[in-house]
C-alpha cells in the first residue's frame, strides 16, 4: 500500500508536462493572445512545483512565499502583456506574431 | 482518507491536463481562455491536497478572477480578429517544431532523471494542520518577506500606469485640438434670444 501515497515525483512529472506543453504552446501557437495564455501554464506550474516542495520541507514557508509572489508578478505581466497585444493590435491590425517584424530590417 | 486523497489528485490533475491542451489546441481564443482556467481551477486544487489552502485561494482569486477575465475581456475588445488565421504556412514553422520537440525531449528527460534519483518514491509526511494557513505564510510574509513584499506593491503600480500608458489610444491629439469656432450667425439659424424672434440675424437682401 506504500506505493499508493503520492509522493513529490507525481507533482514533479505533472509540473513537467504542463510546463512542456505550455512552451510548446508559445513556439507553435501563432496568436499572441494564445502566447501569453501559454506563459501563464508555465508559471503555473513552477508554483504548482514550488508548493509541491514546500510541502516535502515544512519547516518554513519559502516555497509558498515564492509561489505567492510568482502569482503577483504574474498578474503584472498579464496586464503589461496585454496592454502590449493591443496596442500591437492597433499598430497592425492583427494579433498573429508573425506580423511583428517592425524592427527587421 | 489515502484513496480519497489520491482520487481527488488524479481529477485535479487530469483537469489541469485538459485544460492545458485545450489552452494549446483551441482554435479560437476564447476557448484557449476556458482551458486555461480549467488549468488554474485543477491546480488550486492540487494546491488544497498540498495543504496549501491560502495559496489555493490566492490562485483562485488571482488567476481565474482576475487574469482570466483580463484576457477574455481582450478577447472582447478584438472581437473576430482576434481568432483570424493567416493564410500560409507560419515563417520558421520547422524550428518552432525542433524547439517543440526539444523542449519535450528535456522534459522528459528531467522527469526520467527525478524518478531515478532516489531509491524509493519521496512520500509525503504527514504535516501539522498549520501547514499553508493564512496565519502562519502571512506570519512568513509580513516577517521575512516583507520588503518584497512592499516592493510588489510598487511593481503592481508600475505595471498598472503602463499598462494604461501603452494601451491608450494615441488619438488624443485630435480630441485635444480646438473647434473651429464658427461665427454665431452659422451656429445657429434661429434667433439667439427670444427678443429677438421675427429679427433674422442675417439680413435678407433686398
Amino acid at each position: 500500500m506504500q506505493t499508493l501515497g503520492l509522493a513529490v515525483e507525481h507533482y514533479v512529472i505533472l509540473a513537467g508536462v504542463i510546463f512542456t506543453l505550455g512552451s510548446i504552446g508559445f513556439l507553435v501557437r501563432r496568436n499572441v493572445l494564445v502566447q501569453l495564455m501559454c506563459i501563464e501554464l508555465m508559471l503555473n506550474s513552477v508554483n504548482l512545483l514550488l508548493v509541491a516542495f514546500n510541502r516535502v520541507y515544512p519547516a518554513n514557508m519559502a516555497g509558498q512565499i515564492f509561489a505567492f509572489f510568482i502569482i503577483a508578478v504574474a498578474a503584472a505581466e498579464a496586464a503589461v502583456g496585454l496592454a502590449i497585444v493591443l496596442a500591437f493590435y492597433r499598430l497592425k491590425g492583427t494579433v498573429m506574431s508573425d506580423e511583428g517584424d517592425s524592427l527587421k530590417l | 482518507m489515502n484513496l480519497v486523497g489520491n482520487v481527488f489528485f488524479a481529477v485535479m490533475a487530469v483537469l489541469s491536463l485538459l485544460g492545458a491542451v485545450g489552452t494549446v489546441s483551441a482554435r479560437n481564443p476564447i476557448r484557449s481562455a476556458v482551458g486555461l482556467l480549467l488549468t488554474i481551477v485543477g491546480i488550486a486544487g492540487l494546491f488544497l491536497r498540498l495543504n496549501a489552502q491560502f495559496m489555493g485561494a490566492i490562485q483562485l482569486i488571482v488567476y481565474a478572477g482576475a487574469v482570466v477575465v483580463l484576457f477574455v475581456f481582450v478577447v472582447m475588445l478584438l472581437g473576430p480578429d482576434a481568432s483570424k488565421v493567416p493564410s500560409g504556412p507560419p515563417k520558421g514553422w520547422a524550428a518552432r517544431a525542433f524547439a517543440g520537440v526539444l523542449m519535450a525531449f528535456f522534459a522528459l528527460g528531467a522527469g526520467f532523471l527525478v524518478f531515478r534519483a532516489r531509491e524509493n518514491l519521496w512520500l509525503f509526511t504527514p504535516v501539522s494542520p498549520q501547514h499553508g494557513s493564512v496565519e502562519l505564510v502571512g506570519r512568513e510574509l509580513f516577517t521575512k518577506a516583507l520588503v518584497p513584499f512592499e516592493l510588489t506593491t510598487a511593481l503592481l503600480i508600475v505595471a498598472v500606469v503602463g499598462a494604461i500608458a501603452v494601451a491608450r489610444a494615441h488619438g488624443d491629439q485630435k480630441a485635444k485640438a480646438k473647434p473651429e469656432r464658427l461665427a454665431p450667425q452659422k451656429l445657429f439659424h434661429g434667433p439667439l434670444h427670444p427678443r429677438d424672434a421675427g429679427h433674422p440675424l442675417v439680413k435678407e437682401r433686398a
